[in-house]
């Protein structure tokens, strides 16, 4: 028979401290009762027999007297066996869908444990997403965590979405996706749903939800069950699954108000100084173990206030995933979908994931080229902004007929357009085929021989005879 | 003596209440689970431990256990090709006994005591042998030989000694009679904390480069064989690969790698290529001089804190046997930053940006372990400390670069707008320095070329003067600069595309020798005057940019391999055809 404790002694936000506690451990689960309803806590610190408890749903209507503490002896533990897919729960765990509980296989701790750096299988099957500006620039792999850098009023959410519905089938394996919703609006979530509907994926799809209005520090735990969820579906049950969670940012700031409420010191604008472990915590729990044949991906996405790509939530996951999409208002505003600002955006394990082997055998010089000389197409536009267009010389405007013709053609693409990635590269070729021979310094002759066709991009995109001329008496 | 028990328990940081027989950095078991921790402040009411695995579950009133020793490492054979946490526990056979995941309170043997050794004894009884004396070696792999030395503080005669033979690392293959009439037991390994520098007779002066093969680093920006460097670079920017290409080009002897606070995946990478690249200099695998420790960010922070210091411990141990050691340790500001995490958690007064104020001292003690050193034994080796520093938000006036700035003499600036266009490596040749150009130069002189350092200073002059002429075409454009300066300009980005830029994934450009480098600048300088000829004469640079000549020699560190230089001399041949066809 566990002991309660009547009453609390303090109530701080979302912390209630508890006096002549005996036998607690460190992080257990509290159950606290009141009158209406019971609510779960976590111990955070203990100072001889006063344990401070973390109240996931808030201490809204707690008092210090009208309330019974239990300790319930284990870490939080989420339940778990194959029927949660398919299924919704709450940011805690506790199901929301109406169906019941859900009958456990076992129970795992949501905080997992480090996965061994000799267990883990080096990521190399690239995802084929369909999208030209990921596939081609920032590949995706099965087994990294590539998040989205976003901005409020960007299509992220059909991005995400997009990514789901062309990725998901690509090799008829056994796929599952875990959708954690941390602090976004329920129209948000509403709009997964239904896309998942749509896509006919439902019944493989475990989504947790805290919305915006739910309590922020239940908050704290949505993505620990989405990637305890996860774990199990992958090593236990061999599955691919793909994690969607969104927003980071909003769980950074779940984060810290639990610190500043605790009175812990801040860092870098308020946040905790351990942002950067708690976050790693989340992100390194992608990858492929040794073990089983599943693997873990992860998509992040999360909202940079101010577009500010220092701010330190995209700072901090930038130094922890393995590269980042980022998501540009500019290229939003002029109509190109989906908006991705190449230059900022990176895949780690692109390089070993691409080539003959995985893709096609000139994919790294082509990706190369093409950020190499959209980097320049950057120059020239500045350069533009001073001098006027029609000062440039022959060269750079031709960088800027490569720069629109690249945000238009490659960039852009339909919400349903699947290209498959010969289509992407080819297309890739093309583009560069408009530029002079000599400006693609990083390409082999011998592979620039093979592709390069510039009467052939000229026609292509219609572009003005003069140039074929001066390209003519350039290059002979 | 009463039993120590758990008081109060705040993340890594647990408390014990009244006074303990604990010492200041005594190494601790805590709990019924033993998690391994370390005693880090004492007063008279609580002694403060910094616990090294996660504490869930931890209870008030579990046992801490002191081990009456500061936290060491156990150095002997079968360092090299192994892979450990923070802490030196070998993590291939805690995925043995424990699965893929990595348990708390996992104790298992830093080094396998199971395995024989081919010893060599090279000492007789009656020897006198003091600390640092070699007294065994054993083939370690096929690269190293391993030497294992008398402790440092212990000094006598050798009483008896063993045949040559195979024995396990922990048998006793000598023993020494002390000055005091104690005997010593020698076995193949030894203990040393961490936090101590092992002893040297003196450190001496710096006067060997450290040959990397990546072009912008032996030529523009050297470091030398003892010295210390940082890679600083916000995300994206390359510090990894930059340390990478480093650990498997440079002629260091020995690689010790510290994964502190990165990615899993990029451990299992550095795991699985060395074990396939083959040092070129040796024809075999680079896993055979290098040793990995990995802690990544998910893995306790307080083992983060630790794991720099465990591995400059094991590069000092390799040194002292006269080998030349590289030690890489990516990222020192996650180490900085698991200082301000438990700073913070003991409630210290923070100070820059939360970092605790004894930062600075903490930096310079771990640069200073660097240095080119006469050890005990009369045996010189170095360690080289080559550390990534993560600036938050990219701004290089944050603390931990502004202080890691203060204490390295190499400093190779990673810059986000090269690393946007995918210039590789990175390093922004404006914001980067070497202070050992000087101590170094007679080297160059002596074993490359005494033309060498004049051709760099060459290069460094036309990238300066094209930072300069850039200023005016941002404001102006190009075609107001006179063909002199167009030309300096077109040069310049020969030797950025075609000089600085390196390609790792190629088979010849991912390592360049000394003489290759020194052949393309002489190109380069030669291409350079060629043109400046033509332009006097009147001809537009236009003309000679039209000949493709420009494009062609920013090609050449594909179209040469390493092992035919003699294809350089066409060059010439080229560049003077392509002057002359201009009519």
């Amino acid at each position: 028979m566990a002991l309660q404790y009547v009453g609390l002694s303090q109530i701080n936000g979302p912390l209630v401290v508890l006096d002549h506690v005996k036998d607690a451990a460190f992080d257990e689960m509290v159950e606290i009762s009141t009158d209406n309803g019971t609510r779960l806590g976590r111990i955070v610190e203990i100072e001889g027999e006063r344990v401070v408890v973390q109240v996931f749903e808030g201490t809204n209507g707690l008092s210090l007297k009208n309330t019974k503490t239990r300790l319930l002896g284990h870490p939080m533990e989420l339940p778990l066996s194959m029927e949660i897919l398919g299924r919704v729960f709450s940011g805690a765990g506790k199901p929301i869908d109406g169906l019941g509980d859900v009958y456990a296989d076992e129970r795992a701790d949501v905080n997992g444990l480090p996965l061994n750096p000799v267990a883990r299988v080096y990521p190399r099957n690239y995802i084929n997403t369909g999208i030209s500006s990921i596939d081609c620039l920032m590949t995706l792999i099965r087994g990294q965590k590539l998040p989205i850098f976003s901005g409020s009023g960007l299509p992220h959410n059909q991005l995400a979405v997009q990514i789901v519905k062309q990725a998901k089938i690509a090799d008829g394996e056994d796929f599952a996706i875990v959708f954690a919703a941390m602090g976004v609006t329920n129209d948000v979530a509403d709009y997964f749903r239904t896309t998942f509907e749509e896509a006919g994926v439902m019944d493989r799809v475990v989504m947790f939800l805290n919305l915006s209005n739910d309590p922020i520090i239940e908050r704290i735990l949505t993505p620990r069950c989405a990637l305890t969820a996860a774990e199990y579906l992958a090593y236990q049950h061999d599955m691919h699954v793909l994690v969607i969670y969104t927003d980071v940012t909003s769980y950074c700031e779940a984060l810290r108000e639990f610190s500043s409420s605790k009175g812990e010191i801040p860092g870098r604008k308020g946040y905790p100084g351990y942002l950067y472990s708690d976050l790693a915590s989340l992100y390194e729990r992608a990858g492929i173990s040794k073990d089983a044949k599943g693997s873990v991906t992860q998509i992040p996405i999360l909202t940079m206030p101010n577009n500010d790509i220092t701010h330190p939530v995209p700072d901090l996951t930038g130094y922890i995933t393995e590269g980042q999409i980022t998501l540009d208002p500019d290229l939003n505003a002029m109509g190109i979908y989906p908006p991705v600002d190449v230059l900022p955006s990176l895949s780690r394990l692109m390089k070993d994931g691409i080539g003959e082997d995985y893709t096609r055998g000139d994919h790294a010089d082509v990706a190369n080229q093409l950020f190499a000389c959209y980097a320049h197409v950057q120059d020239v536009k500045a350069l533009t902004s001073v001098i006027g267009e029609e000062e440039l010389s022959a060269t750079d405007k031709m960088y800027m007929d490569f720069g629109r013709l690249f945000e238009n053609h490659f960039l852009n693409q339909g919400f349903d357009e699947n290209r498959s990635i010969e289509e992407t590269l080819d297309l890739g070729w093309q583009l560069l085929s408009v530029l002079p021979q000599g400006a693609l310094d990083r390409i082999d002759n011998k592979v620039l021989a093979e592709h390069y066709d510039h009467e052939d991009a000229i026609k292509r995109f219609n572009l003005k005879q003069d140039l074929i001329i001066k390209e003519l008496q350039t290059n002979g | 003596m009463s039993e120590n028990v758990i008081y109060s328990i705040n993340g890594p940081v647990v408390k014990v209440k009244g006074i303990t027989d604990f010492s200041m950095m005594e190494m601790v078991y805590v709990g019924h689970k033993h998690l391994m921790g370390e005693v880090i402040s004492m007063n008279s009411q609580t002694t403060t431990i910094q616990v090294y695995e996660s504490t869930t579950n931890l209870k008030p009133g579990e046992p801490v256990l002191g081990t009456g020793q500061p936290i060491s490492v156990t150095l002997g054979p079968g360092i090299l090709r192994n892979i450990f946490d923070g802490i030196e526990r070998p993590l291939e056979e805690m995925a043995k006994a424990n699965g893929a995941f990595i348990p708390v309170g996992s104790n298992v043997a830093s080094l396998d005591g199971n395995k024989l050794w081919e010893v060599t004894l090279c000492v007789k009884p009656g020897q006198k042998v003091s600390g640092g004396d070699i007294y065994a070696t054993v083939p370690e792999t096929a690269l190293i030989t391993h030497k294992c030395m008398v402790p440092p503080m212990i000094s006598g005669t050798i009483k008896s000694v063993k045949t040559d033979g195979q024995y396990t690392i922990d048998e006793v293959v000598a023993t020494i009679t002390q000055d005091n009439g104690e005997d010593y037991d020698l076995t193949l390994v030894q203990k040393w904390p961490i936090k101590t520098p092992r002893p040297v007779q003196k450190r001496l002066p710096i006067s060997m480069p450290l040959v990397t093969g990546q072009r912008v680093i032996d030529t523009l920006f050297p470091i030398a064989k003892g010295g210390t460097a940082a890679i600083p670079g916000g995300f994206g920017t390359g510090k990894t690969m930059t340390q990478h290409q480093l650990a498997k080009w440079c002629d260091a002897d020995i690689i010790v790698y510290v994964g502190c606070g990165e990615r899993g995946n990029e451990m299992t990478q550095v795991l699985e290529e060395f074990r396939e690249l083959i040092d070129p200099k040796s024809n075999k695998p680079l896993i055979d001089r290098t040793v990995l420790i990995a802690n990544t960010s998910n893995m306790p922070v307080a083992a983060r804190e630790a794991s720099i210091y465990t591995g400059v411990t094991l590069a000092e141990y390799y040194r002292d046997m006269g080998y030349h050691v590289a030690i890489m340790a990516d990222s020192t500001s996650r180490w900085a930053e698991a200082l301000r995490e438990i700073s913070g958690r003991l409630e210290e007064m923070p100070a820059e940006e939360g970092f605790p104020a004894y930062l600075p001292s903490r930096l310079s003690q771990f640069y200073e372990r660097a240095g080119y050193m006469d050890n005990l034994n009369g045996t010189k080796g170095s360690v080289t400390i080559i550390g990534a520093v993560s600036p938050q938000g990219s701004d290089f006036s944050e603390p931990v670069t502004q202080n890691t700035k203060r204490f390295v003499r190499t400093f190779w600036a990673l810059d986000k707008a090269l690393a946007y266009a995918r210039h590789y490596f990175a390093i922004n040749w404006n914001l980067s320095y070497s202070e050992y150009i000087n101590d170094i130069a007679r080297w160059y002189n002596k074993f490359v070329s005494p033309t060498f350092m004049r051709h760099r200073q060459q290069l460094v002059a036309i990238l300066a003067e094209e930072t300069k002429l850039n200023e005016i075409v941002q404001l102006m454009g190009s075609d107001v600069l006179p063909d002199d300066q167009k030309l300096t300009i077109e040069i310049a980005r020969v030797i950025r595309v075609g000089y600085l830029q390196q390609n790792a994934f190629h088979k010849d450009d991912t390592y360049v020798p000394l003489d290759k480098q020194l052949k393309m600048m002489e190109v380069i300088l030669y291409l350079k005057k060629q043109c400046e000829a033509v332009i006097a004469e009147g001809r537009p640079i236009r003309t000679v940019v039209e000949t493709g000549i420009f494009d062609d020699v920013v090609k050449m560190k594909y179209d040469v391999p390493n092992d035919q230089l003699e294809l350089f001399d066409d060059y010439y041949h080229r560049i003077d055809a392509a002057l002359a066809s201009i009519d």
